[in-house]
Order: structure tokens, then C-alpha cells, then sequence
């Protein structure tokens, strides 16, 4: 059977869960542990499944996840005109997942890791948008100077660490980015995100067993937007409750809405916990949908408009927000003039990378080593 | 105000398309996310999708309309009164109408002149020392200096070593810091590398280097890039150690020279030592260098002795070739085992008044080309000994070298002597004639001399 996209995916999903619920916690876990159950942050996680945020936080929310899509779509509009050159990976509809996850981090301690899907996670940390579309135009005043591009952008001062180009390799990096944590006892977590299609990679695995096996304080994120590239997500993984990926390693799982930030929120405050306790490592699915292509060269052929249309009609995650919003009782121009601010901010980032001059020819030989030798 | 709809690349390569349909019409209100047309190019149809809201004003270009330019104007869009961004202009036509002007040539950094060795004070006393208690040494006495060193990889700890080059270390620093990982050498050298990212010193054992080319990912793609990609910002500051090379009849998949391997990436740092003294000295630096260093060792190696100086802090410079036998007639360039097998060779070439030079590349990348090119000048005729294959090896590279700079300075061509170019075969007799030995290198010197 077909995985369905995000929102239809319920009714199979509760039949799992009543099945997992229907045994007793002993005879549920995988080893002769007592103490583990798989689905115990689930349970914490359900029974208050929407985060309780302020007015200001809601707001915030709002602004971040649109100041994402803007910026993507943007992107994509440099991209068509050229100014944009090779892989450009867009994030539009997979907002709430960053801005929901990384709203709940500590920024002064935490660390986050994640592929080449990463303009987003970038703009989540509060990025000046101006040095990450520079990068994205190959210029000098991109945040890698103009060396690294869509998929290679990091940011050490906010302790994100990329920006990886090969599908599952943050995974394991992530891995040692949470050791370094444990190690230097400084108290921080380290969020690796990864895709679907990176899910099924043998490294991811190899860094499950070694994080349960150490108790590192780390959160697996699978961003599941259901296309590993072109392929949905039935046609290459035996298991696409990916949450269900970490129990051969005793990582407890969860799943959640990856389009309601608010879930997202909620789930993210339960995983951290769990790890902050020295609990070890959580495994989160976040079921998300990709509006556009893999890169800006898919054609999408592999799904209908339609199923596309259904998401952005149904379950989009800004749309969601703003109807919060409007109920909790702000207006319909307010929040057009956030849109609107947000809107000047990204033409003045795409004009900043258009017009910054692109990196001098002496950059070529510089950063290959460190030292010299 | 009036935004400009731009024929949109939707490949890196793509130039022009054709307008296969216009889904919306002259009149429509567009809202962000509609589709507005669909373009083809020759591996695919694509949709173009709108990212502004108003109103579809003209069409410009009608559908059905082949080879449209990227960045042509195809329609306008009347925004409702908003403060729109300007449309940016495209960006200049690719390669087909690029004016001939060359590009700007990026001026090399001079390559600097590596440090030399330190001078040991005189009457220093020597010790003689294994390479395998040489390099446990090094790794010990970093890993006092600097809380930050670990040592991570398959029996480092409990087992005391596969090779037994970490004896020692679990009881002197503890589980935390001498880490027994799972048989998964892809997984290990990720956490390895991020670890390094996020402010560690790993020192990552690869029981051999055979298995790392399940990490060879990491190696290059993680730790060699980063700093690059990241615009500096990003270091790697790890080093991935354990024998290379053929040991004693295990066969292909355990006998291999991966030298040339690492030494051909950009970024990182390849060190092959041959004594104690090397091994040791160039250890410390490995793990103190700011950059990604492999570290192959050579398990034949492991248990000779060599002398190590007595001093207190025995630090060897990266990227400095040694002169371990000087000579006038003819050079031999190695490294590695290969160093042992040249000096054989060098007292058997004396024996027939053959006065060899004997050079130990001992860093592989960034590669002492002066030293190599110093000797070839005075002595005129070279050889390289190298226990790996001779395709695409250290010995190519050298031999170009010598071409290129050096020319004027050859009395006869560069010769290489190398492994067998078959994988390593099991059966005693075979394995000894793919490898190199000292009669081969005997033999090419002699060939070089005419003699």
C-alpha cells in the first residue's frame, strides 16, 4: 500500500498505534528491558499534542515560516533567471518542521546538522537572509564566500554545522557533533536532520547503534516529505513509519505533523527532554510534503498536480498559522503587512546578491588547508 | 505596478525552451503557487510556477513557441499596487555568447619552502624504540598535553590494539578517551569527523586501511572539503591512522597502498613514515595540525627499532622530505617500507660503485618537491621505489614533477619501480614477485646509470 501524504496517512497509523497499545509495556519492548518502550514519548507527546505558545510566539512562527517561503521562492525565481547556478534544493511547504524544531533548541548550547536541503534550517537561526542569498548567487559576501553554494552553507557562530552534499553523511557527522557535546559535558544536544530517501542509507544505521550504544544527545529528524527524489517513499523503503527505524537500536520513536508547527513544537519539547534527562537518542518522523521539485532541474513527473494542489489547499503550514492567527483575533492586514515586510526583505537579500561582486580570483587557492606546511 | 515574467531556466544548463502551454490567460488573477505555463526543453516538461500575486496582463510570447531564450520577457503581471521587487535582469547569456576575453588567471600563492627538521642538540642520547611504541608514545603524550585528543576505532581499548599500537592508552586515560567503536568503519569515521567539527581532536584507528574504504566517504567528502566549502569556517582537525599496504600473504582485499588514494585530494594532509623517529615525531604534529591528516603505517614496519632522539617534546615538520642516505650517483625517491628496501639497495649499488642517494618523501601530500628536484640536480638520474601499484601512483607524480621542473637536470628518464600491476596473490611464491623488493631497485638504478 502506497504511503499517502501527510494528512490521509492517519487512519493506518491509529490501527498501528491501538496494535502497539494492545500489548503490555513489557512484552512492547524490544529487548527483555522492562524499562523501554518504544512509543513512551509518543504517549507524552499525544496527550498534549499542540504547543501552548503566546501571542508573540505565534506570531513569530508566522514570520518565520514567511520569511522561508519567500525567500524560497525567490531563490527559485534567481534560479530561473540564471543567477543561480547548479543543485538549489527549495524548502517550500517544510517549513514549520525547522521553525518548530529549532524554536525550541538552546541556542547557546545545542548544535544542528542537516543535508543539502538546508537554505531553511539557515533562515530558522535568524541568518541574515542577505549572506545566505549571496552564497546562493556565488558571490564574495556569502556566508562560504562563495565556495560552497545552495548546498554548503554553514554558520559555526550559531553552531550550525551544514550543509551536507551527500545523503546521509550528517547523520553520522551529526553523530559526533552530539559526542563532542557528551564529551565536553557542555550540556547541549546536537538535531540531525535527514530526508527519507537518506533514511534507508546504511550510515544512518551504523550511527543509530553507536548513539543508543553510547547514550549521545541526539535527535534524529526524518524529514519525510514522501519523494526520495523522484521515488515516494513506498516504492523504496520496506518501512515507512520511519519512526519505526530506531527500535532495533532501543531509540525510542515519534511521529508528528510536520506541517503544524505547533505539533512540531510540542513534539520537539518532549524528544529534547528525553535527551536532556541523558536518556539517549530520539528518533523523530516529521511527515512534511515538498510543493516543488527535489532541485529546481525535477520536472516532478512522478506525482500529480492535483496531490500537490491537495497539500497546498489542505495542510499547508503557513496557511494553518494564519488561520490561528486570525482566530486568536488579528486581522487580515496585519498580517498582509508582515507579508509585505518580509517581501521587502528578500528583494533587498536578491538585490545584495545580485549586486555583491563575486569572490576574487585569489579565493581560488585560499581555505584548501588550514596551516601551512 | 508591472512585473515582468521571465522565460525561466530550469536547468543548470538549460538556454532556451519552448512555451508548450499557457494554463492561465490574459485577464486571470494569479496567485502565488499557480502554474502559470508549462516549458519544455529537451529532457523534460516543467512547470512554471508564479511567485508574485495579480493580474495576468499580456502574454507576450504565444504558446507553442520553440527555442524561447532564457530570460526573455513571455508575459506581465500587474501587481495589486504592491511594492514589488524589481525583477532582476538576467544574468549574462552562458558560453555561446561570452565575449573571448580570458578569464581573470587567479595568481598561485608561492609555495613556501617546508620547515626543516628541528637540530638535535649534540650529545643528545637515542633510545631505540619500535615504530608501533613510537607512534603509542606520540598519541600518549598528546593526549596529556591536550584534554581534546581521543583516540576512537575497532579494539583501541580493551583489546589493547588489533596491532597493538594503542597498548597502554585505556588504562593511562580511561574509556572516554580511548573509545572501542562497533565494526562500522563508515559510521565511525562520520562521528569521527564531527566530532573534529564540533571542536574535538579524534585520532580515528582503521584496523587497517584496507577497511577505510568504507569510510573513504567521510574522509574526503566530510573532512578534506569542509574547510573549503565553508569558506574557512568550518575545520576538520582529525587524523585517520593504521597500517597500509601489503602486510605478509592475506591476500587482495588486505594488501593495499592507498598513498596515492588520499595523497591525489586537495585538503587534506597524507604522512607515510618509514622509521621511529618519523613515525613519532610526525605523529604529534599530525595531531596537533588544524587540518585532516591520514596517517598510513605500514604493519611490516611495526615491530623494527629505530633510534628516537631523547628530547622533550619530539615534533617533526609536515610536508619535509629526509635525505636518509646522501649519494652522487643517482637518487632513489620513497617512502614507507619502500625507504628499508632503498637502503639495501644503496649498499648493494656501493658494493659496485653505485653511490646512492636515498630520499624519504615521509608526508605524501603536500609532496618536498624540492628536496626530490635538489638531488635530482646534483645526481642526475632518479628512480622511484614504491610498494603499491604504478598506475596513477606517488611514483607518476614524481616523474612528472621531474619532467616539468626538472628537466635540464635528467641524464637519463625517471624510472619507477612499483608492485605488480595484479592484486596481491595469496601463494607465497607469487606474492613475493608482485611486490617490490631490493634487486628490482638495484636494477633500475643501474639502468639509469647506463651501466
Amino acid at each position: 500500500m502506497a504511503k499517502k501524504p501527510a494528512a490521509s496517512k492517519a487512519p493506518a497509523k491509529s490501527t498501528a498505534r491501538s496494535r502497539t497499545k494492545a500489548k503490555s509495556p513489557h512484552t512492547a519492548a524490544p529487548s527483555d528491558d522492562p524499562d523501554f518502550i518504544l512509543h513512551s514519548l509518543q504517549e507524552e507527546f499525544e496527550a498534549a499534542k499542540s504547543f501552548a505558545a503566546s501571542d508573540e510566539q505565534l506570531m513569530e512562527f508566522y514570520r518565520q515560516m514567511l520569511l522561508i517561503r519567500r525567500f524560497e521562492e525567490k531563490a527559485g525565481q534567481l534560479y530561473g533567471l540564471g543567477l543561480i547556478g547548479g543543485f538549489c534544493h527549495l524548502y517550500i511547504g517544510q517549513e514549520a518542521v525547522a521553525i518548530g524544531l529549532q524554536s525550541a533548541l538552546d541556542n547557546d548550547k545545542d548544535s544542528v546538522i542537516t543535508g543539502y536541503r538546508d537554505h531553511g534550517h539557515m533562515l530558522a537561526y535568524g541568518i541574515d537572509p542577505k549572506v545566505i542569498m549571496a552564497e546562493l548567487t556565488g558571490r564574495e559576501a556569502g556566508i562560504s564566500k562563495g565556495k560552497g553554494g545552495s548546498m554548503h552553507m554553514f554558520s559555526t557562530e550559531h553552531k550550525f554545522y551544514g550543509g551536507h552534499g551527500i545523503v546521509g553523511a550528517q547523520v553520522a557527522l551529526g553523530g559526533g557533533l552530539a559526542l563532542a557535546h557528551q564529551y565536553n559535558d557542555d550540556g547541549g544536544l546536537c538535531l540531525a536532520y535527514f530526508g527519507d530517501g537518506a533514511a534507508n542509507q546504511g550510515q544512518v544505521y551504523e550511527t543509530f547503534n553507536m548513539a543508543a550504544l553510547w547514550n549521545l544527545p541526539i535527535v534524529f529528524v526524518v524529514e519525510d516529505n514522501q519523494y526520495a527524489m523522484g521515488t515516494a517513499s513506498a516504492r523504496s523503503s520496506a518501512e515507512t513509519r520511519f519512526y519505526r527505524r530506531g527500535t532495533a537500536f532501543r531509540i525510542p520513536g515519534m511521529e508528528v505533523n510536520g506541517m503544524d508547527v505547533l505539533e512540531v513544537r510540542a513534539a520537539a519539547e518532549v524528544a529534547f527532554k528525553h535527551v536532556r534527562d541523558g536518556k539517549g537518542p530520539v528518533l523523530m518522523e516529521l511527515n512534511t510534503y515538498r510543493y516543488r521539485g527535489h532541485s529546481m532541474s525535477d520536472p516532478a513527473k512522478y506525482r500529480t498536480r492535483d496531490e500537490v494542489q491537495e497539500q497546498r489547499d489542505n495542510h499547508d503550514p503557513i496557511e494553518r498559522m494564519k488561520a490561528v492567527l486570525i482566530e486568536a483575533g488579528h486581522d487580515e492586514a496585519d498580517l498582509k503587512a508582515i507579508d509585505k515586510d518580509i517581501r521587502k526583505v528578500v528583494a533587498e537579500a536578491a538585490d545584495f546578491a545580485e549586486s555583491s561582486p563575486e569572490p576574487g580570483p585569489s579565493e581560488l587557492y585560499t581555505e584548501v588547508l588550514v596551516e601551512e606546511y | 505596478m508591472a512585473i515582468e515574467l521571465k522565460m525561466p531556466a530550469l536547468s543548470p544548463t538549460m538556454e532556451e525552451g519552448t512555451l508548450a502551454k499557457w494554463l492561465k490567460s490574459e485577464g486571470d488573477t494569479i496567485e502565488p503557487g499557480d502554474i502559470i505555463a508549462e516549458i519544455e526543453t529537451d529532457k523534460a516538461t516543467m512547470e512554471f510556477e508564479a511567485i508574485d500575486e495579480g493580474v495576468l496582463t499580456k502574454i507576450l510570447v504565444a504558446e507553442g513557441s520553440e527555442n524561447v531564450a532564457v530570460g526573455t520577457v513571455i508575459a506581465q503581471l500587474e501587481g495589486e499596487g504592491e511594492e514589488s521587487a524589481p525583477a532582476p535582469t538576467p544574468a549574462p547569456e552562458p558560453a555561446a555568447e561570452a565575449s573571448p576575453a580570458p578569464a581573470p588567471v587567479a595568481e598561485k600563492p608561492a609555495a613556501s619552502s617546508p620547515a626543516s627538521d628541528p637540530e638535535i642538540p649534540a650529545g643528545t642520547s637515542l633510545t631505540q624504540v619500535t615504530v608501533r611504541e613510537a607512534l603509542r608514545d606520540a598519541m600518549a603524550e598528546e593526549m596529556r598535553a591536550d584534554p581534546r585528543v581521543f583516540v576512537m576505532g575497532e579494539e583501541v581499548a580493551e583489546y589493547q590494539g588489533a596491532y597493538k599500537v594503542t597498548q597502554g592508552l585505556l588504562d593511562e586515560f580511561g574509556p572516554k578517551r580511548v573509545i572501542d567503536t562497533p565494526i562500522t568503519e563508515y559510521g565511525f569515521a562520520g562521528i569521527g569527523s564531527g566530532a573534529a567539527m564540533g571542536g574535538l581532536r579524534p585520532i580515528v584507528e582503521f584496523m587497517t586501511f584496507n577497511f577505510a574504504m568504507q569510510a573513504i566517504d567521510h574522509i574526503i567528502n566530510s573532512a578534506a572539503k569542509t574547510n573549503y566549502m565553508s569558506g574557512g569556517q568550518m575545520r576538520c582537525p582529525i587524523v585517520f591512522r593504521g597500517p597500509n599496504g601489503a602486510a605478509s600473504r592475506v591476500g587482495a582485499q588486505h594488501s593495499q597502498n592507498y598513498g596515492p588514494w588520499y595523497a591525489s585530494v586537495p585538503g587534506l594532509i597524507v604522512i607515510a613514515p618509514y622509521d621511529s623517529s618519523d613515525a613519532k615525531g610526525l605523529m604529534k604534529a599530525a595531531i596537533r595540525s588544524q587540518d585532516p591528516v591520514v596517517f598510513l603505517e605500514n604493519e611490516l614496519v611495526y615491530g623494527r627499532s629505530f633510534d628516537v632522539p631523547d628530547v622533550n617534546d619530539h615534533v617533526l615538520p609536515i610536508g619535509k622530505a629526509r635525505i636518509v642516505r646522501e649519494g652522487n650517483d643517482a637518487t632513489i625517491v620513497t617512502y614507507s617500507i619502500g625507504v628499508g628496501l632503498a637502503l639495501e639497495a644503496a649498499e648493494a649499488l656501493a658494493q659496485d660503485g653505485i653511490d646512492a642517494e636515498v630520499i624519504d618523501l615521509r608526508t605524501l601530500r603536500p609532496l618536498d618537491k624540492e628536496t626530490v628536484l635538489k638531488s635530482l640536480a646534483k645526481t642526475n638520474r632518479l628512480v622511484v621505489a614504491e610498494e603499491g601499484w604504478p598506475t596513477c601512483s606517488i611514483a607518476s607524480e614524481i616523474i612528472s614533477i621531474c619532467m616539468e621542473e626538472g628537466f635540464d637536470d635528467l641524464d637519463a628518464p625517471v624510472m619507477r619501480v612499483c608492485n605488480e600491476d595484479v592484486p596481491l596473490p595469496y601463494a607465497a611464491n607469487l606474492e613475493k614477485l608482485a611486490l617490490i623488493d631490493a634487486p628490482r631497485i638495484v636494477e633500475a638504478v643501474k639502468k639509469v646509470c647506463y651501466v
